[in-house]
């Protein structure tokens, strides 16, 4: 998960720009220099390309290639002649009629728009619950703060699967203690049912990322600045107004950036679906984007339709994410 | 996360002196200290309850697993039985998938810190030609999730003949982008420049600067991007299921959803996923209870100073 980078790039970019500003070794200084001149020079502005080498050779070969492909490969269509395609394969250009393919799919149409569900309501929520973690963490009434950050981010090193898996296990009736207790109360729940299935995967979903996201508010409350609590402090605020006035304000960068990373995990769901789906027969090979359109690429081994789909799901949630960001900053001017 | 980034700056210290403050001055209110404690006592029961579960359905047998309180334990503990049976299950598969997640994760995290602080180093330290679009591009590459590409990267690399071997999930493991932006970051507001002269009078080559100077100085930065980066590989589930058919080369995420799949037919692989489960869980969770000071160490050590 890239998830992390976030709260950074809006805090501190600028200070860390204004000291590279006075901090750079420009080659133009250096070559301005009296001394032994030639190879140095040379060394100086080979230096940072052989530094980047290896970072870009990779970056070029995993990111930048395949998203090449997939652009192309979206607008390509692939043609077998002969019974088994034994008489030769033949690709052609074929504008747009992968994506038309793609969005005529009632299937795939309805995963996103179920994972727009999901995100309305999940995402929120996870974002409210980490925060009030977070402040109630950081107030000053918490009890071994320590022993509930530790306890509250563990999820995050289960990975997505297995947490699955834990939580299949808690979703299975016969197996799971859940139901003997929501017995006692007279409850019969169904987490796999059609209409419940997608809630028992936000459960899961939140179960792992609330104590990262909730690390990363942490993080921006410990940089607010002590002179405003004394300040606080001094004027008689009380506990929730220095949280109104004061905390939540100053953290939005953080809540800002963590519910772009949720947004854009929500529509890349994946991993949770696919192993669900094993004990949750409401859950069928389309029910996500992406498990779409792994189900095109290799059941139905169709790749130039696959990769449109997965460059709409791409372009969804950049176009998302942007409309987020949009729609905060023209609330804070 | 923040302030894993945050190059020291004055303002940060008094802020952390004053928060130990406020903790101190406030913890008078008793009522309300016992209403918190308690919300986060229930709280941490719904993140801690699955673990609990895990471990104790891993110390019964498969017919105490339906039939017992699963929140309790069976009078008969089986837990050796079914870790034993984890561990020697089809000639030991599993050890395999473990040292597999260990290999990926430990050797692509390393090297992907390596190449994130030498490169990130060089976009901060260096002027040059192009700069700003090389960055630029890998700004981008932070914001492609992994899931978008893993698709057509399989294309790429069953092409290249590179797909189902361990290369196949190794080298994408070795490029982080958020990892490159950090380093760059904590370049720019720690790495001396007069330093970096003062090496250059005495005649150290440009390399040697980097890794003598530089990377010392980033060792705070470095230790977060590893640790980002080896539970990113760690939990990566797509994009190993994409490249490899082959079970040999499972990491572990991938071999217990095989054993999940199974269990249908064969109600035994109840214990063995359980014990699994447990296993696997077990090296990460100590690791993040430990690290989680690290993690906060690597944030605020920029900041404290």
């Amino acid at each position: 998960m890239t998830a992390t980078s976030p709260t950074a790039r809006t805090g501190q970019v600028s200070s860390a720009q204004s000291s590279a500003r006075t901090g750079q070794v420009s080659s133009a200084q250096s070559s301005a220099r009296p001394g032994k001149r030639g190879d140095r020079t040379g060394a100086a502005s080979r230096a940072p390309w052989l530094l980047l080498a290896p970072f870009l050779a990779l970056f070029i070969l995993t990111f930048v290639l395949p998203i090449f492909v997939a652009v192309l490969s979206s607008f390509t269509k692939v043609t077998r002649s002969g019974l088994f395609g034994e008489a030769g394969v033949k690709s052609e250009f074929a504008g747009f009629s992968n994506y038309a393919q793609a969005l005529a799919d009632g299937s795939f149409v309805a995963s996103i728009g179920r994972m727009l569900l999901f995100g309305v309501v999940q995402v929120p929520l996870m974002i409210a619950l980490c925060t009030v973690l977070a402040l109630m963490l950081e107030s000053a009434s918490a009890k071994w703060p320590g022993f509930f950050r530790a306890a509250y981010f563990l999820p995050y090193g289960v990975p997505g699967v297995i947490a699955t898996i834990l939580w299949s296990f808690l979703y299975v009736p016969g197996l799971s203690p859940l139901f003997d207790v929501a017995a006692l109360v007279g409850l019969t729940p169904d987490f796999l049912g059609a209409n419940t299935v997608l809630w028992s995967i936000a459960n899961i979903v939140t179960w792992s990322y609330t104590g990262y996201n909730m690390l990363i508010i942490v993080a921006q409350l410990k940089a607010i600045p002590g002179e405003l609590y004394e300040a606080a402090k001094v004027d008689g605020a009380s506990t929730w107004r220095v949280a109104l006035s004061i905390q939540l304000p100053l953290i939005r960068p953080a809540l800002v950036l963590t519910t772009v990373f949720s947004i854009i995990g929500t529509l890349q769901l994946f991993a949770e679906a696919q192993v669900l789906k094993t004990v949750a027969p409401a859950i069928d090979s389309q029910y996500t984007p992406n498990l779409s359109a792994y189900t095109t690429a290799f059941a139905y081994n169709d790749y130039n339709v696959a990769a449109a789909q997965a460059v709409l799901i791409a372009v969804a949630a950049f176009v998302l994410s942007f409309a987020f960001l949009k729609f905060t900053n023209r609330k804070s001017s | 996360m923040t302030a894993t980034v945050t190059p020291p700056s004055t303002s940060a210290s008094p802020a952390r002196t004053s928060t130990a403050g406020t903790r101190r001055s406030g913890s008078k209110g008793r009522p309300s200290t016992i209403i918190v404690t308690a919300v986060l006592v229930v709280v941490a029961l719904y993140f801690l309850i699955p673990v609990y579960w895990v471990v104790v359905a891993a110390t019964k047998s498969t017919e105490d697993l339906f039939s017992t309180n699963g929140f309790w334990f069976a009078p008969t503990v089986a837990l050796w039985d079914n870790l034993a049976q984890v561990l020697s299950y089809d000639n030991g598969i599993f050890i395999r998938w473990f040292l597999n997640s260990v290999l990926y994760a430990g050797i692509g995290a390393l090297l992907a810190t390596y190449f994130a602080a030498a490169g990130g180093y060089a976009l901060a330290k260096y002027e040059f030609r192009g700069r700003n679009l090389v960055f630029g591009t890998i700004l981008g590459g932070v914001l492609v999730p992994g899931t978008a590409t893993a698709l057509p990267l399989f294309l790429l690399f069953s092409q290249l003949g590179l797909a189902n071997t361990y290369w196949s999930v190794l080298l994408p493991s070795l490029v982080s982008p958020f990892g490159l932006f950090l380093c760059r970051i904590y370049s720019q507001a720690t790495v001396d420049t007069s330093l970096i002269e003062a090496a250059r009078l005495d005649g150290a080559g440009e390399l040697k600067i980097f890794h003598t100077i530089g990377l010392r100085v980033l060792t705070p930065a470095l230790v977060t991007v590893f640790l980002f980066q080896l539970v990113g590989i760690w939990n990566n589930y797509f994009l190993p299921l994409v490249m490899l058919s082959d079970s040999g080369l499972y990491p572990i995420t991938l071999g217990l959803n095989n054993w999940l799949s199974q269990v249908d037919r064969l109600p035994e692989f109840y214990e063995l996923t359980t014990g699994g489960v447990l296993l696997s869980i077990i090296p990460l969770s100590i690791a993040m209870v430990v690290l989680q000071r690290f993690w906060r160490g690597g944030l605020t050590e920029g900041s404290v100073k």
